[in-house]
């Protein structure tokens, strides 16, 4: 920083456009990490790399054949191959498995967002008998450990004949999952002011039209936001998804699992397989990376 | 925002109750039948009482299970707050800086769990991943499979590796929002480094460091699949968390009466946990 201390001093004598340009300056000045330390950059610099190495091992042994990660430590691939993704996107078993995940993974989040809709408009502008306690009992859902889940879902879906159908585990899923929509959404439709619905109404407006033409453009950020969480928490979801699956709808997580329990030799294609598995949120990330907190916070930040 | 009294928003809520109720509270029913009563297969089943809920309240393997879990929460919160916020108070406010640092740290959020299983997994394989090779380089004989204090490391590192960022997220969501006039007063009142950070920057992240404690809590609480995959739960028992002996004891053992019980406990345990956090949202929502 080139403008000195002293010269930052809030003095009355100087010109209000001068005194601004100081405060913005001496604003920016202690933003950046007070006055003494130049290497503030060193520590996110350091996390981010602990971040990466282990994604980075991943990717690198995706781009090794077996012997070359059995055998000689490296650091890169010294000739590498696309095999194992070769393997992946030949062989049906394992990539059934992408297009299962997909397909329940989507029914999931259509599902969420559709149904949360409305709920969340409800909570956002309304009271009405028992909303408190319903809006909590949403949240336990959230809250409640899968595993307690898995038993009674398997008998609940096996008396319903749904086991290993994609539908089965998009609606288990809707258990933690619409209860995040709706908490999302209502966190945006809170900041939407009630004026609008208001002007709409007077303006000759039904619900219906109004809801469709004017509300949902209004919070469309907020359901990108949600539909992303919905997808993201169905697609990283392991135990729920393999209790009720056994091959027709089996996902690419619990066909890993299965590869490294029984085998644990093919060690390149599991790499390459955990690395398709990162794509989907790495490519949406930059979109929703002012909302990543707000999401994981339930819409409340 | 002042809201008006309208019993008719319940048909607006309806298709939630509905769905939530058929995948949370059938099950949940079957949970709490199976919890109060005895079979010896074929369907047949016998009234128990509170056999099943005293035997796992008195029985030690539910006692270490829940003591491993409640340790490996704290010792993970007591990590992963203290260093989010020291990420997050040195993290770029403007510039390029802003966006390349939300995506990367934001990556480990979005892997699927299993996977980050996998990735630590082999991470920290002596023969074939870089964190073995190099402890074992360095001689120090790692073995995540047969020491229970090297699995507890693996464990432990790996959810600060998957986790911390969601705290410097929430943090510095919360540093964002504190307007540039709080630094210059302070700056005008000569404040040191330290007491910036005490009377202005700490209040103003008292609310997301709430949320984040509570989510990272209740989340290590039922965490199942991360340390399932990397060290199903041993060597021996000593990874085995809340979640994995219940899966274990379910699953497994075909268990159902112990199982339900247990479950029982657990979601109770939930269910006040939950009940801090929703008055805590609530009564900031009421400031607001």
């Amino acid at each position: 920083m080139s403008v000195r201390q002293e010269t930052l001093a809030r003095t009355s004598e100087r010109p209000e456009a001068e005194q601004r340009q100081i405060d913005k300056a001496l604003a920016r000045k202690m933003r950046k990490r007070g006055d003494e330390s130049k290497f503030w950059w060193l520590i996110p610099t350091l996390y981010i790399i602990f971040l990466m190495l282990p994604i980075y091992w991943l990717i690198n042994m995706s781009f090794k054949t077996n012997q070359e990660i059995l055998g000689a430590f490296s650091l890169w691939p010294k000739s590498p191959t696309l095999h194992n993704y070769a393997v992946i996107f030949t062989d049906p078993s394992w990539y059934k498995g992408y297009i299962n995940s997909i397909i329940y993974v989507v029914m999931n989040t259509v599902i969420s967002v559709l149904v949360a809709l409305p709920a969340a408009y409800a909570f956002s502008r309304y009271r009405f008998l028992g909303d408190k306690h319903l809006f909590f009992w949403l949240l336990t859902n959230r809250m409640a450990p899968p595993a307690v889940f898995a038993l009674p879902f398997f008998q609940l879906y096996s008396a319903f004949g749904l086991i290993d159908t994609h539908i089965a585990v998009a609606l288990a899923h809707c258990l933690f999952n619409v209860p995040l929509a709706v908490w999302i959404l209502e966190g945006f439709m809170s900041g939407v002011p009630k004026e609008i619905d208001e002007t709409a109404y007077i303006d000759g407006y039904s619900f219906p039209r109004f809801f469709v033409k004017i509300f949902v453009p209004l919070i469309a950020s907020g359901i990108g936001v949600a539909a992303f969480f919905c997808f993201m928490f169905s697609w990283v979801e392991l135990l729920i998804a393999r209790t009720l699956t056994t091959t027709a709808a089996k996902p690419i997580a619990a066909i890993m699992t299965r590869t490294v329990s029984a085998s644990g030799l093919d060690w390149g294609v599991l790499a390459a397989a955990g690395v398709l598995t990162i794509i989907p949120g790495a490519i949406v990330i930059y979109f929703v990376r002012n909302y990543i907190a707000k999401g994981f916070a339930l819409g409340r930040v | 925002m002042e809201k008006t009294w309208n019993n008719k928003a319940w048909f607006m809520v309806l298709p939630v109750l509905l769905l939530v109720a058929f995948s949370a509270v059938i099950p949940l029913m079957t949970v709490v039948n199976y919890s109060v009563q005895d079979t010896f297969g074929n369907n047949q089943f016998f009234w128990a009482g509170t056999e099943w809920f005293e035997e796992i309240l008195h029985s030690e393997r539910f006692h270490a299970a829940l003591g491993r879990n409640l340790v490996f929460s704290f010792i993970i919160l007591a990590i992963e707050v203290p260093l989010g916020i020291v990420i997050a108070l040195n993290m770029p406010r403007k510039g390029w800086g802003v966006p390349v640092c939300l995506v990367l740290m934001a990556l480990p959020l979005l892997i699927p769990w299993n996977v980050v299983g996998t990735i630590w997994q082999v991470f920290g394989r002596v023969d074939i991943g870089l964190l073995g090779y190099t402890l074992a380089k360095l001689g120090i004989n790692y073995n995540y499979v047969q020491n229970p204090m090297h699995a507890w490391f693996t464990v432990i590192i790996m959810d600060i590796w998957h986790w911390t960022s969601l705290v410097v997220l929430l943090c510095y969501a919360g540093l964002v929002s504190i307007p540039d006039a709080f630094y210059q007063a302070a700056k005008i009142d000569g404040a040191s480094r330290w007491a910036v950070f005490r009377y202005i920057q700490l209040p103003k992240m008292n609310r997301v460091l709430l949320i984040a404690v509570l989510l990272r809590f209740m989340d290590s609480f039922m965490i199942y699949t991360e340390p399932f995959v990397v060290t199903g739960g041993g060597p021996g028992n000593s990874t085995t968390f809340l979640s994995i002996d219940l899966v274990k004891v379910a699953v497994g053992q075909f268990d159902l009466g112990p199982a339900a019980a247990m479950s029982i406990i657990y979601f109770l345990i939930i269910l006040l946990l939950s009940w801090v956090f929703y008055t805590i949202m609530t009564n900031y929502d009421a400031e607001r």
